[in-house]
């Protein structure tokens, strides 16, 4: 077979030019700042409060996703319903749709006089300009890997498990429990990852409905806008690389994960 | 895109009659009832929203909006970087494919983990990282500078940036497809005499061709979409370097909503366009596209 050393002598070239070199600078970057230098910036509260808000709002966003996620998943494998093909259509619009554009137009839905927003606002619940926001953001973007991962592995899921365990006389929230969740539990644990892995980067769907108030509802990524704006360079690389170091940790979990899935062969 | 309920698509299973194993009538009820009511507030309400605001001050501001100038040059960058980016990483994701896909070697799995690093990294940090080499004080921005070469704040870092966060998407396409395709096909080809470059037009082409098609589609969708990124390297000087999603930022900053979500509507329509051609592409050819799914 011909074309191995040219097929791979491009792809780790331009790999190693647009992607590894420019990550590894960046690395190495904040690398001179030093332990200390490094720590300093990271320690202050701003920059923890943008940090715990981009991790925990993108955790929050997942979990939220690993429940409603599923339930979608289900209806389109298990049921029939009107509309159905189009919201099939629909679950990717997240990945589709440019992400200013979705926060534009959640915070036009959810602001105080936005069609949904209003009625919150009479309840007293405020979504927008609040951390919820930032929430709210996170979960759009993050809801086709949940649906997506799940939907080919329900497709395969064996019935005849289902209908054995039916016939043992167990009830249908026992099988759904310890039949039917074991089975389908590492893809669900993989889109759940990869939901938390985009909502902790996430930038432009969540800045115009956060409302960015330091502290409050400002997120880690626009943090690390605010320093280069500021030509606070190191600033902004210490936060980057403490993300980037989470994230590639993260990253690893989730390729254990999938190599958990393949041996059990789901 | 929204066809009877009666038409099967390849993916859709048989309809569940063993009662045995399905739910009572008012938890099945239940769950649909969640499912329509989630994506419908999720999904289609804020696609409703940018059209309803972008044409919320009439038909004529709507229009008035996308002749401005600023619109104008900022669709123009758009599909400028997305005609850069695109053919770059397609070209990256075919050879990346044909390596992987065709030959053993050590270090595959990394080199396919390294792929998707992209994925995993904040767009912000994309375009920050250019910034360390390209920018002022950057490693290489005094050597740019003094070769009068703009790259931070100018066309060529924005497509640099784009290029990155939509870098994995032809190849992690391509990569399970051909690898499930195996080799035997070019062999045969190879064995009858054919050359390297006309086995891969005439074999492995035709064979990969809508894998290649749905990748290309989704990273063309991210190229003309990605914010993030473009904005860190963008400088947002107007009428120059802003691309479509930048300049919905500037509308909307600068109070101007209708303006901001005609805009906004030009890109939700890209993002309904995209969409539908990847739901033709999966239902006519889906069995093609098979070892893509599940990735």
């Amino acid at each position: 077979m011909p074309g191995f050393s040219l097929t791979l002598g491009f792809s780790l070239t331009y790999l190693s030019l647009l992607v590894l070199i420019p990550l590894a600078g960046l690395l190495l970057r904040s690398a001179g700042l030093g332990l200390t230098g490094f720590w300093h910036v990271l320690s202050a509260p701003r920059v923890l409060a943008a940090l715990r808000l981009s991790f925990g709002g993108a955790l929050a966003a997942a979990a939220i996703n690993a429940v409603f996620g599923s339930l979608v998943a289900w209806s389109f494998v298990r049921y029939r319903f009107p509309g159905k093909q189009l919201l099939q259509a629909m679950v990717d619009l997240p990945f589709a749709l440019p992400t200013a554009v979705a926060g534009i137009a959640l915070t036009a839905i959810y602001a105080p006089n936005g069609w949904l927003g209003a009625p919150l606002a009479k309840l007293g619940i405020q979504l927008a300009y609040h951390p919820a926001g930032v929430v709210l953001a996170m979960t759009f973007i993050g809801l086709p890997f949940v649906v997506r991962t799940l939907e080919p592995v329900l497709e395969e899921a064996e019935k005849q498990l289902e209908e054995a365990a039916a016939t043992l006389g167990a009830t249908r929230w026992r099988t759904v429990t310890r039949i039917i969740l074991p089975a389908i539990l590492p893809a669900l644990l993989t889109g759940v990852a990869l939901a938390f892995a985009r909502g902790v980067g996430e930038y432009g769907s969540v800045i115009f409905i956060a409302g960015n108030i330091p502290n409050v509802s400002e997120i880690a990524p626009l943090l690390i806008m605010i320093r280069l704006e500021e030509f606070d360079y190191a600033g902004a690389t210490a936060v980057a690389s403490a993300m980037l170091i989470i994230s590639f940790t993260l990253l690893l979990a989730i390729n254990l994960l999938q190599a958990w899935r393949r041996r059990r062969g789901t | 895109m929204d066809e009877p309920a009666d038409m099967q698509t390849p993916f859709v299973p048989l309809v569940q009659t063993n009662a045995a194993i399905g739910e009572p009538r008012a938890v099945r009820l239940l769950l649909i009832g969640t499912t329509v009511l989630f994506l419908g507030v999720f999904l289609l309400l804020p696609l409703a929203a940018v059209f309803a605001q972008a044409l919320s001050g009439g038909v004529r501001a709507y229009f008035a909006a996308l002749a401005d100038p600023d619109a104008w040059s900022s669709i123009k960058l758009t599909l400028l970087t997305a005609a850069m980016a695109v053919p770059l990483n397609t070209a990256f994701g075919v050879a990346a494919a044909w390596a992987i896909a065709k030959f053993r070697f050590r270090g595959k799995e990394l080199l396919i983990t390294l792929i998707d690093l992209p994925f995993s990294v904040s767009p912000v940090i994309a375009g920050l990282v250019y910034i360390l080499i390209f920018g002022a004080r950057g490693w290489l921005g005094p050597w740019a500078s003094a070769h009068g070469l703009r790259i931070i704040f100018a066309a060529p870092g924005i497509v640099l940036a784009t290029v990155f966060v939509t870098f994995p998407f032809v190849a992690r396409q391509l990569i399970p497809l051909m690898q499930a395709q195996g080799t035997d096909e070019e062999y045969a080809a190879l064995t009858l005499g054919a050359r390297g470059w006309s086995t891969f037009w005439h074999v492995t082409l035709p064979n990969i061709r809508w894998g290649l098609l749905y990748g290309v589609l989704l990273c063309n969708a991210r190229a003309m979409g990605e914010f993030g990124a473009v904005s860190v390297v963008s400088g947002h000087i107007r009428g120059q370097t802003n691309t479509m999603p930048l300049q919905v930022e500037i509308l909307y900053n600068d109070y101007q909503f209708v303006a901001a979500f005609a805009v906004a509507s030009l890109l939700a329509l890209l993002a309904f366009v995209t969409l539908g051609l990847k739901s033709l592409l999966e239902w006519r050819h889906g069995n093609e596209l098979a070892a893509v799914r599940g990735h």
